[in-house]
């Protein structure tokens, strides 16, 4: 699955949280790659390990997770070996930068702009203050913010303002891969489609690469080449955008499209009924099996592993695996 | 008697701001009337800073507008008495965004339900209580509901909590429902299921005010749509006709911002820069500013919400 130009591979990443109930496997034998200039869309619903994948990638993690398998290399360091001070100095920001989930809230409320932008810069590079400054106020120039903002407080700005300014911010040191953890899903569908266009054309302009994540697969549709369905704490499905819409694989993956409002038409949308497992106690085979519509017997005892179908196009099920190979989908 | 459960009648609603010989004041409603009739759904559509939440507020008479009237059932809202008002509180219920955000953590699911039941003496025995709170969640489709009940509302996901706040206003029995953003916050994958809960209650005679910043879930939800910028209604139709054919360039913003399942389509985003604030709304047409059809006219001359078809309104110099 590697590209030649990668920017970004992950390889059979495993995350556990200690719990008190046990260990809890939050990301599970996760793989893909992210080649330069693309976008990848990480769509699931809350607990499917979406935010402990972003973080473990920046090697961010809370202090009771633990990596338990596979590596992540960024333009061919490997995070999981750098030292810390490597980390922070030359990968972090530099290489790979985190808009974090709910950033509305990661600016600190008792800081201007101003300092938030020169501390973050200064704890990654030697840049100097002036430099920062100047930097920053062409950033959100661009990123559609009035340079006046970077003398105010983080509460006299907007929901969508700070969502800019956290953009801004992850662009400062020019990093090769981006990653954003549901950065519209606080803001209304106004704002959420401004912010959709700017980082259409941020794209066009510098050739960043991202991971952009979110529950809702319609907002993926509109930033992400390529689209990775997580359930449980796996990926399910990848594969490119136009693959995985016209042509979804896994139930989980056709549950997610049926569950979306398309104003295009006129039947209501659906959803999927039922929860996730409790990663705690997960049963044999399938995470998804009980709340699948096409469930068999081996469902229950054998997972699914990812196979491709064909143009780079992957799946995890069992059942789509039996249809395929009788040739009857 | 007429089939209307509400009718507003030029309802203004006005918040000093704070601070000391502080003149100002937040323009939150500003002229809005509209009419509910039973059984026909409405969508209060418009940005967070429009109104729609004060709205809703001050039809289940918990803000007392600056002017103007709330009739319920022909019952002028802030002139109930005694036994008028027990039955008012009962009869609508609203269900705000995030209802149990700072919920006790030792609260059940039980406790929660017959929270408004307790506090209006409504129900007597422990039986009938009991019968009351395991019917609602029962309608919700939190079953079995006798092992619900027991649950601590922390323990439940956020799309389990939402329909808890369902059944705790259904327990009441109440006619009309006013819903503050009811499913922006839960995951997509479990906003549906909500929606079909609710769309199943309309059946069975409830109706339904949803307020919502999402355009698309009113859409399926509701028969009407009103839409509010800044205090006022811009526009208002039937459902179908606005999503079909939105007239005002607000709409038409709010429309084409909402994205769909295709990657071919890509969301548009019509209306320039962020709502003002409703301290100083914008002179003449207050969406002028974002607008990309304004014109000379639309700074100085307010349009009014005039009727172009039947059940169909619309507030804009071009439309
Ligand atoms: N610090 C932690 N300690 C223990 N368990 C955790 C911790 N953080 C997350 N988890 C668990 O790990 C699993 C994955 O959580 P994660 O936050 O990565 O999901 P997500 O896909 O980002 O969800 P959301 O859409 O709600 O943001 C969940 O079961 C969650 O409860
Ligand atoms: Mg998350």
């Amino acid at each position: 699955m590697s590209g030649l130009d990668s920017v970004l591979s992950v390889e059979h990443l495993g995350v556990t949280f200690e719990t008190p109930r046990g260990p809890l496997p939050a990301v599970n034998d996760v793989s893909f790659t992210l080649s330069g200039g693309e976008t990848l869309g990480i769509v699931g619903e809350s607990g499917a390990g979406k935010t402990t994948l972003a973080t473990a990638i920046l090697k961010l993690l809370p202090p009771n997770a633990k990596i338990v398998s596979g590596r992540v290399v960024v333009e061919g360091v490997d995070m999981m070996s750098a030292d810390p001070d490597t980390l922070n100095k030359k990968l972090r920001w530099n290489k790979i930068a985190y808009v974090p989930q709910a950033s509305q809230n990661a600016l600190d409320p008792l800081y201007k702009i101003d300092d938030q932008f020169v501390e973050t810069v200064q704890a990654h590079s030697d840049m100097s203050k002036k430099e920062i400054l100047a930097r920053a106020s062409e950033l959100l120039l661009q990123v559609g913010v009035d340079p006046v903002k970077l003398s105010s407080y983080p509460w006299q700005l907007s929901g969508g303002q700070k969502q800019r300014v956290m953009i801004a911010l992850s662009l400062i040191l020019n990093p090769s891969v981006i990653i954003m953890d549901e950065p519209t899903t606080a803001l209304d569908t106004i704002i959420q489609a401004q912010i959709l266009e700017l980082l259409r054309q941020l794209r066009e302009f510098q050739r960043m690469s991202s991971i952009f994540i979110s529950h809702d697969i319609s907002v993926i549709a509109n930033v992400a080449d390529r689209i990775a369905v997580m359930y449980a704490g796996k990926i399910v499905e990848l594969g490119t955008v136009k693959e995985v819409f016209s042509d979804p694989l896994h139930p989980y993956t056709q549950g997610l499209l049926k569950s979306v409002p398309d104003m295009r038409r006129s039947e209501s949308f659906g959803y999927i009924a039922g929860l996730p497992p409790d990663l705690v106690n997960l049963p044999p085979g399938c995470s998804f099996r009980e709340r699948c519509p096409v469930a068999v017997e081996i469902c229950s005892s054998i997972t699914p592993p990812l196979e491709n179908y064909g143009r780079n196009h992957f799946a995890a099920c069992h059942v789509v695996g039996g249809r395929r190979v009788r040739g009857e989908a | 008697m007429d089939n209307k459960v509400y009718d507003v009648k030029d309802l203004t609603v006005y918040f000093k701001v704070k601070g000391r010989g502080s003149k100002l004041f937040v323009h939150a409603v500003d002229g809005v009337s509209l009419s509910v009739e039973r059984g026909v759904s409405v969508g209060i559509v418009g940005e967070s800073g429009s109104g729609k939440t004060t709205l809703g507020k001050t039809l289940v008479g918990l803000i007392k507008p600056k002017s103007g009237e709330v009739l319920f059932e022909g019952r002028n809202v802030f002139k109930l008495r005694g036994a008028e008002t027990a039955e008012f509180r009962r009869k609508v219920q609203m269900i705000y965004q995030d209802p149990f955000d700072a919920i006790d953590p030792l609260f059940s699911v039980y406790d929660a339900v017959a929270e408004g039941l307790r506090a209006l003496k409504i129900t007597g025995s422990r039986e009938e209580m009991d019968q009351a709170v395991y019917g609602a969640l029962q309608t919700v489709r939190l079953t079995p509901p006798e092992e619900y009940a027991k649950r601590r509302i922390t323990s439940l996901s956020g799309g389990q909590r939402q329909r808890v706040a369902v059944a705790r206003s259904l327990a009441m029995e109440p006619e009309v429902l006013i819903l503050d953003e009811p499913v922006s916050m839960l995951d997509a994958s479990v906003r549906g299921e909500i929606i079909k809960i609710m769309a199943d209650l309309k059946t069975r005679g409830k109706t339904f005010l949803m307020i919502t910043h999402d355009v698309a879930t009113v859409k399926f939800f509701a028969e009407s749509i009103a839409v509010m910028y800044l205090g006022k209604i811009v526009e208002l139709g039937s459902s179908e006709d606005v999503v079909a054919h939105p007239l005002h360039p607000y709409t038409q913003a709010l429309i084409a911002a909402v994205p769909v399942p295709d990657p071919e389509v890509k969301v548009k985003s019509l209306a320039k820069g962020e709502i003002p604030s409703a301290i100083f709304p914008p002179s003449g047409c207050r969406f002028h500013p974002r607008c990309p059809l304004a014109q000379e006219i639309c700074k100085t001359e307010e349009p009014a919400l005039r009727a172009v078809a039947k059940n169909r309104y619309v507030a804009c110099h071009f439309a």
